[in-house]
């Protein structure tokens, strides 16, 4: 008889801050420029340079902590975390461990069992490090030091999670949470979402955890729910050939499927924490915490909850428009310009979730704007283009968010809407065309769909498809 | 504590330290460290029970900068004392296997 | 009673003297104050007065050894530079055209800075520490840089990768550290004030072995952007000038809140140059017995206690207290310096800046190879120690152990100055010892701190003024200890004494 096993998971999930500058200097924390561009001599360890700390970096941090349920830690500090690497300019990274900003929150997931409370263990501040590029030619590492001292918090969950799918329910909820609040964009891909997976198995029912293993380098949900089930196999095989499970951290490569650990002898895992001496400590006051929480948005259950009162659209685009705050974000400025919440709901749940599909989009990556949607809709409602007209100008909006008007203007896409131009071409698919005509005569109704097409062909889409249906039946 | 100080002590600080000690070195070094912690476990004979740690010695608390970005392209200025450089970037030896 | 023996001496010495040579030989028996007077008033220009400076560095810094780098040209254009600005009215202060040295572990653009390690031999900042830039502000016109024990890790300034400075007072002695090129530069007349830096007596031991006087100010005041980090938490940086009334002059112009060091004071009363009345009636001073037992040199001693009475001869009340964990003090401060020092000295990798061993080799040889030749013995003997104490299983032993110790010992201090304006005592158990002969036993160095360190554990402000000498013609120092932020009492207190021996002298 087989045994039957438990994963028991907990997450380390690092969020980089949505803000300007980073965490301890004035550089930008923006993507792109050249190497080391975006460098002082805080960011890069010199010698004299002192941190400050960015105001930001605290009220989004206390804003998460709030928004999934933590206790706020009134009296905290920045301690160092001592080991030299060269991402790490200064060999120490300044990271939270005695006095945590936030701690004993939780997040509440959808299971197929019913809801489930995620344990949130703690939230700390703390300075991403920088980029190291291996320079195949040279046998060499180079360093570039723009994402050192980009501001991260670490969320570290309790080991609550008994699952992939579970796994997987957290992070979307986290990620969700976190989106709502403007404090990061969360992309798995580019990095502005890190996460760890601690896995241990255990037999069931046994009553202490199994050794645990933190598996590192995932890249996306589909890497951490293989990740998962790899490992889980991993330990439950060492387990039943009675070979004992080894604490390490093991590095994922999702292209093998399989992972490996990343242990190096020449590393005492010992970080050597103390407060920094740099840095004074923080204290956080009611009034402080009362104004963060007050300027909290609205989440999802309230939006949803909203929607349904406030608007005419099916539970089921709501239940999609809510899943990202950008695509809200969107429907409701784009519904509140044109005044049409069920078309924007309909573009949105139509062609843009078309389109992300096709591209493999997430949907706050969308870059129409409301302004843009809401000009779409109404050149459509006005008449001034057909449907087809539109579905090809919004795939242009799509892909670079071009101004709808000006773009039908250019084109020269508007409907046709001169009788008489419209009645000539008619006339023309009429002569072109003596097998439908006699068809339809003879009474199938079908030829008439083909030469509405054919004339609609022949205006390149720009005519009212209703106005050619009434000026064929009434020339037949 | 401070005879505790052994050679497997003298390596495994050294390995946190990233220093290499010759082995003349490493014996002074237990020596020292030894003597000095020696000394410094004098603070035991004080009762430290109910005495809160102090590391900062003012109640300066809640010092911050605004988000506001005041450092422009840096690069050059960063790189200017590198012991090797290359496309704006350290060089270092290689970190991956 | 003479302050500015140095120059004074030299007169002796070179006989007799051009007409230039005289003048020079005038400018450099001002004091930084007069100087600056005497620029400003037209009597004399930056340009002279910095000519007069290197021609005293070309006549003595082959034996002292003050400095690490000399910037004659860039020296000389500065002063030329402060001279129109002078000329122009935008500089009136009580600095303007006066020449300074700076401790080579603050950071100055465009020059070396070493902190007399060869880790960092080669490194130039592409920045300038605050406190520089406030002097620059006022119109002092930068040197060079000075010697210093390597990372200001020592008592010496033996320690330095570049060999020792020598003391002005008699060359077969040190000049005390870490702060000693800075002491002893001034004391040399090669600079007419200097910047150190104090973590545990380093600018305060320096100035007491080289009699010039010396001041750490309450910790926050001076900013510590740009000094290269020793124990952060201790660290702070001060003047070493020739008289009192320099000495507040310097502090009041460093003094800034500094939105880049998150550990800076804003004060409103950094007005120091108001505080230099000889008026101390009714000021209540307590000598610690502690300071006065055992391994004092009776010599100081004497000179301390004749430097009291001459106090309480000016209307001050003072009387021997118990201060307490007196000897606790050099151990707590050991193990919180060396800590910090641990973590702070990691970035010195090869990486970024500085020193890099030579050869290919994997990364953690790099490392390794490149901090064990880079670094001194001292520095490595308080990196491991230092690594040691925050390693895991003895944090709370030794480093979380000595941070209570620390609020212990501030306690006391709260209590002493709920009683007193003013703590006395000798600023070192003895006067300058030989070259040579402290290097061997560094917890018998560590141990000469004994009455400097525990001013830094509490934050406080304290200043050593010359009180005399030994039968070898070896300066003196007496410290004044304040409660933090009660540097104008410490400077009202320095000054009357300054002035009683100045009287004393004439009589």
């Amino acid at each position: 008889m087989a045994r039957e096993y438990e994963t028991v998971i907990g997450l380390e999930v690092h969020v980089e801050l949505a803000t300007r500058t980073k965490i301890f200097c004035g550089c930008s924390t923006a993507f792109g420029g050249r190497p080391n561009a975006h460098t002082c001599p805080v960011c890069t360890g010199m010698p004299g340079s002192l941190p400050v700390l960015n105001r930001r970096v605290l009220e989004y941090a206390v804003s998460v902590g709030l928004a999934m349920n933590c206790d706020i830690t009134r009296n905290c500090k920045f301690d160092r975390k001592n080991y030299f690497y060269p991402d790490n300019p200064q060999n120490y990274q300044i990271s939270q461990l005695y006095l945590p900003i936030c701690q004993n929150g939780h997040i509440e997931i959808e299971c197929p069992e019913g809801s489930k409370k995620i344990g949130i263990h703690e939230i700390h501040m703390e300075e991403d490090a920088g980029k190291l590029i291996h320079d195949t030619w040279e046998e060499c590492t180079l360093v570039d030091y723009n994402r050192s001292g980009v501001p991260l918090i670490e969320i570290v969950t309790e080991p609550d999670m008994r699952s992939s799918q579970e796994v997987i329910a957290f992070l979307e909820k986290l990620r969700l949470i976190i989106q709502y609040l403007g404090a990061s964009d969360c992309k798995l891909q580019e990095g502005s979402m890190r996460v760890d997976v601690n896995l241990s198995v255990r037999e069931k029912g046994a009553p202490v955890y199994g050794t645990r293993t933190e598996m590192k380098n995932l890249n996306s949900f589909h890497a951490i729910s293989r990740a998962i089930e790899g490992e889980r196999n991993r330990q439950i095989d060492l387990l039943e050939e009675g070979e004992a499970i080894v604490q390490e951290t093991r590095r994922w490569d999702d292209e093998k499927g399989c992972s490996y650990a990343m242990r190096s002898k020449e590393d005492a895992q010992d970080y050597r924490y103390f407060p920094d001496p740099d840095l004074v400590p923080i204290h956080i006051s009611q009034e402080y915490l009362e104004g963060i929480r007050a300027g909290l948005p609205e989440f999802r259950t309230e939006k949803m909850a909203r929607y349904k009162a406030e608007y005419d659209i099916p539970d089921y685009d709501i239940e999609i428009i809510t899943g990202s705050k950008h695509m809200a974000d969107l429907f409701e400025a784009a519904a509140a310009i044109c005044g049409q919440p069920k078309k924007v709901s309909n573009w949105l749940m139509g062609e843009t979730l078309r389109l992300l599909r096709e591209q493999e989009m997430d949907p706050q990556d969308i870059r129409v704007s409301p302004e843009h949607l809401a000009a779409l809709i109404v050149l459509v409602e006005k008449k001034e283009i057909t449907g087809s007209v539109a579905k090809e100008v919004y795939e242009v909006m799509f892909a670079q968010n071009v101004d709808p008007i000006q773009y039908v203007e250019e084109k020269g896409l508007k409907t046709v809407n001169d009788e008489s131009a419209l009645c000539s071409v008619v006339e023309q698919v009429i002569a072109a065309n003596p097998q439908s005509v006699s068809d339809y005569r003879s009474g199938k109704e079908k030829a008439l769909g083909f030469l509405v097409g054919q004339t609609m062909k022949a205006m390149k889409g720009k005519a009212d498809p209703v106005s050619v249906d009434r000026l064929l039946r009434e020339l037949l | 504590m401070a005879n505790q100080i052994t050679e497997e002590t003298i390596e495994y600080v050294s390995i946190l330290a990233k220093l290499e000690l010759s082995g003349e070195e490493k014996e002074q070094a237990r020596k020292d460290m030894g003597n000095m912690l020696e000394y410094i476990d004098r603070l035991g004979e004080l009762d430290t029970t109910d005495v809160e740690p102090l590391s900062h010695v003012f109640p300066l608390r809640n010092v911050f900068r605004e988000d506001v970005v005041t450092n422009g392209d840096g690069s050059r200025e960063t790189l200017q004392n590198a012991p090797e450089e290359k496309d704006d970037m350290f060089v270092v030896p290689r970190t991956f296997d | 009673m003479n302050l500015i023996t140095g120059t004074v001496c030299m007169k002796g010495i070179c006989g007799t003297l051009n007409k230039k040579e005289e003048t020079e030989m005038e400018l450099l028996s001002l004091s930084a104050v007069e100087l600056s007077a005497a620029i400003r008033e037209g009597k004399a220009s930056a340009p002279e007065a910095m000519e007069a400076v290197l021609a005293q560095i070309d006549r003595t810094e082959e034996i002292y050894h003050c400095y690490v780098t000399i910037d004659r040209d860039g020296a000389m254009a500065r002063a030329r530079q402060a001279q129109c600005r002078i000329e122009a009215g935008e500089l009136t202060g009580p600095l303007a055209g006066v020449p300074m040295a700076v401790k080579d572990n603050l950071c100055t653009e465009g020059m070396l800075t070493t902190c007399s390690s060869k880790i960092l031999e080669n490194f130039v900042p592409t920045y300038t520490a605050q406190a520089v830039r406030n002097l620059e502000n006022a119109g002092a016109v930068l040197i060079g840089k000075t010697n210093m024990d390597e990372f200001a890790m020592g008592s010496t300034t033996e320690t330095s990768c570049f060999g020792p400075t020598r003391n002005p007072r008699n060359p077969g002695y040190v000049p005390g550290g870490s702060s000693g090129g800075s002491a002893a530069a001034v004391a040399a007349g090669e600079c007419f004030f200097a910047l150190g830096s104090d973590t545990g007596g380093s600018i305060r031991q320096p100035a007491g072995y080289c009699g010039v006087v010396g001041m750490k100010p309450t910790y926050g005041t001076v900013s510590r952007y740009g000094l290269v980090a020793y124990g952060s938490s201790l660290d702070q940086i001060g003047p070493l000038t020739g008289n009192v009334s320099d000495c507040a002059a310097v502090l009041e112009a460093i003094s800034s809140h500094d939105p880049k060091d998150s550990t800076s004071v804003e004060r409103q009363d950094t007005d120091f140059t108001s505080a230099l009345t000889a008026d101390i009636a009714g000021m209540r001073i307590g000598i610690p017995k502690d300071y006065l037992r055992e391994g004092l040199d009776q010599e100081v001693k004497a000179a301390v206690l004749r430097a009291a009475e001459a106090l309480r001869e000016r209307g001050a009340v003072v009387e021997e207290f118990d201060l307490g964990l007196v000897e606790y003090a050099i151990p707590a401060y050991y193990t919180i310096a060396a800590a910090e020092a641990s973590s702070n000295l990691e970035r010195f990798d090869g990486i970024k800046y500085g020193y890099r061993a030579p050869g290919d080799m994997g990364l953690h040889s790099m490392y390794k190879k490149t901090r064990s030749q880079g670094f001194g013995p001292e520095v490595k003997r308080r990196i491991m120690l230092g690594s040691f104490v925050l390693s895991s299983g003895y944090y709370d032993a030794y480093y979380l152990k000595a941070l209570k110790v620390k609020a212990m010992i501030k306690k006391a201090f709260d209590q002493a100055f709920a009683g007193y304006d003013l703590i006395l005592g000798p600023v070192a158990p003895t006067t300058a010892p030989r070259l040579g002969e402290s290097l061997g036993d560094p917890i018998k160095m560590y141990l000469g701190d004994i009455y400097t360190i525990s001013v830094n554990l509490a934050g406080l402000p304290g200043i050593c003024v010359p009180c005399g000498r030994d039968r070898d013609g070896l300066p003196i120092g007496l410290q004044l200890i304040g409660d933090c932020f009660q540097e104008k009492k410490i400077l009202r207190a320095a000054y009357t004494y300054e002035q009683a021996q100045y009287a004393e002298c004439k009589e």
